[in-house]
């Protein structure tokens, strides 16, 4: 299978034989950076047009399709708009923490995209508790949309940054449980190894009913995570104005609209790397023929069309889907998804002592 | 039971959520049922609806006659006086004073588009138009004259 660890590698030798481990650092610290904020945003501007194609074509509309081929360019301009405007600071409101929230919420989304396997030997940061660090990461947002609610000095934005904390707190369980399925059928939280246990089918194949239910489940609660609707109760424009980043305007508000495509590109990636196998091709046990034919088709393809996948399921059920009561968001939770996502839990310890997986 | 219960309603929210899904992805598949219409590109093209109200207009046909006998009923119909009908009194050729149309004034800038006068009227005479594009530079030029110059009504609307 081609790897890009040639290229990484090579880069690495190059810089070492040149340079002090301290300035090769520092030049690979840079180069991620670099490549990281590209990918922001690349995949900003991306999803968004993505998102307003999805939603028009599902509303039986056109969509964006007057600035540049089919709309394409539409969130460039807007983001240029964005960037032209000026970014308010009410009187009331906490001026420091004000200021300071668009930056924890941006800062936490760019952290949960260290462990993620991009292609063959194409990721940041290898770590041993990689999936640990990403569901830990990833519930630090909620501060940063509590800080904002909280420092606007306003009662949509506190309202909506109470709901939010609330849904991220519970819908935080489930998705860590149906997590631990697959880490319980790995034996391991580093996302390699989790890649790796897939070269002869994806878990979602290989385990059986169980880890299809945690599948669904993941799906659920990440959609809930990200505050997208159905269950965008923390910014329903028709009860809140816009929820936590109601005072917002110009690029602050551009950054929490970024962060919260990147949260959607980061759990469908992680959705993808657990369930669909990463950047693995599609193998089917032994097959050794097959499984070589879809070896020629590049991983970071695999990935990235896995991801795109789940991203469009999670667009489908936002332009469907009406959006839920508190009480029923909290009711679908608790008495539904953990006490299933528990069960299911122990089914895939069973499953995974007694070797019955494929 | 309560475990039966529970169980058949997750499986009747699963029905009714993949229900919903199944219509936006058939939407989502088929480009074809898009209804947007691009308006000024299509403009040579666009057909509106037969009940769009766009502007009052009074027919005439080819030998330049309209059927308004000038009984006003439209100018009393009207909830805002958009409409002003000037009569003025013709000679029959029996010598007998008649009542005739002289100038129907439509103020189109107050006309809210009721359609009340279309439907006051006893002879049909006006009807409601499709032309929407209105705007003007002068204001004065949406008060118009419907009546077209040298018009006559036509032999026996009464």
């Amino acid at each position: 299978m081609y790897s890009l660890h040639a290229i990484t590698h090579s880069i690495q030798d190059w810089l070492s034989a040149r340079l002090s481990p301290v300035w090769v650092l520092m030049i690979e610290s840079i180069i991620v950076i670099v490549l990281a904020i590209g990918l922001f945003a690349v995949l900003g501007l991306i999803l968004v047009w993505l998102e307003r194609k999805v939603a028009a074509h599902m509303q039986i509309r056109l969509g964006p399709n007057r600035v540049g081929p089919a709309g394409i360019f539409q969130t460039s301009a807007d983001t240029l708009k964005l960037i032209l405007k000026e970014g308010l600071t009410p009187d009331g409101a906490d001026k420091f923490l004000f200021n300071f929230a668009p930056f924890v919420v941006m800062i936490v989304a760019m952290l949960a995209l260290a462990p993620i396997a991009f292609a063959n030997g194409f990721q940041i940061w290898d770590i041993n508790i990689g999936v640990l660090y990403v569901s830990a990461i990833s519930s630090l947002s909620v501060i940063g949309i509590l800080i904002a609610g909280w420092a606007s000095n306003n009662k949509y934005s506190l309202l909506g940054a109470m709901r939010s904390g609330a849904q991220i707190v519970s819908y935080e369980l489930s998705a860590g449980l149906s997590i631990l399925t697959i880490v319980v059928l790995t034996g391991s939280l580093q996302i390699s190894d989790i890649v790796h246990a897939q070269q002869n089918g994806w878990w979602l194949f290989k385990g059986h009913i169980p880890v299809v239910i945690a599948f669904i489940i993941f799906i659920i609660a990440a959609t809930a995570e990200t505050n997208r609707a159905p269950f965008d109760l923390a910014e329903a424009e028709s009860e809140l104005t816009a929820g936590f980043h109601t005072e917002y305007s110009g690029m602050k508000f551009a950054l929490f609209f970024l962060a919260e495509y990147i949260n959607i590109f980061i759990v469908c990636a992680i959705g993808a790397t657990l369930f669909l196998g990463g950047w693995m091709p599609f193998h089917i046990g032994d097959w050794a023929q097959f499984n070589h034919v879809m070896d020629y088709i590049p991983s970071s393809i695999w990935f990235f069309g896995k991801t795109f996948f789940l991203i469009f399921l999670i667009m489908w059920f936002r332009w469907t889907f009406p959006r839920l009561r508190v009480d029923q968001l909290l009711t679908l939770e608790w008495k539904y998804l953990l006490p299933i996502s528990l069960f299911n839990l122990l089914l895939v310890t069973v499953i995974a002592i007694m070797n019955w997986h494929f | 039971m309560f475990i039966k219960e529970y169980i058949s309603e997750i499986a009747k929210a699963t029905k009714s959520l993949w229900t919903g899904m199944r219509l936006t992805g058939h939407y989502f598949v088929r480009p074809k049922t898009v209804i947007t219409q691009q308006y000024p590109d299509n403009r040579d093209t666009l057909k509106m609806a037969d009940r769009f109200r766009g502007e009052v207009i009074m027919p005439h046909d080819a030998d330049n006659l309209h059927a308004c006998t000038g009984c006003t009923a439209c100018e009393l119909a009207c909830p805002n006086a958009t409409i002003k009908v000037i009569t003025k009194f013709e000679l029959t050729p029996e010598n007998k004073k008649k009542k005739a149309l002289d100038t129907f004034v439509y103020h189109l800038d107050m006309c809210t588009l009721c359609g009340l006068c279309v439907d006051a009227c006893p002879t049909g005479a006006i009807q409601m138009g499709q032309n929407f594009e209105h705007s003007v530079y002068d204001r004065s030029t949406l008060t118009k004259k419907l009546n077209k110059p040298g018009s006559k009504i036509r032999e026996g609307v009464e």
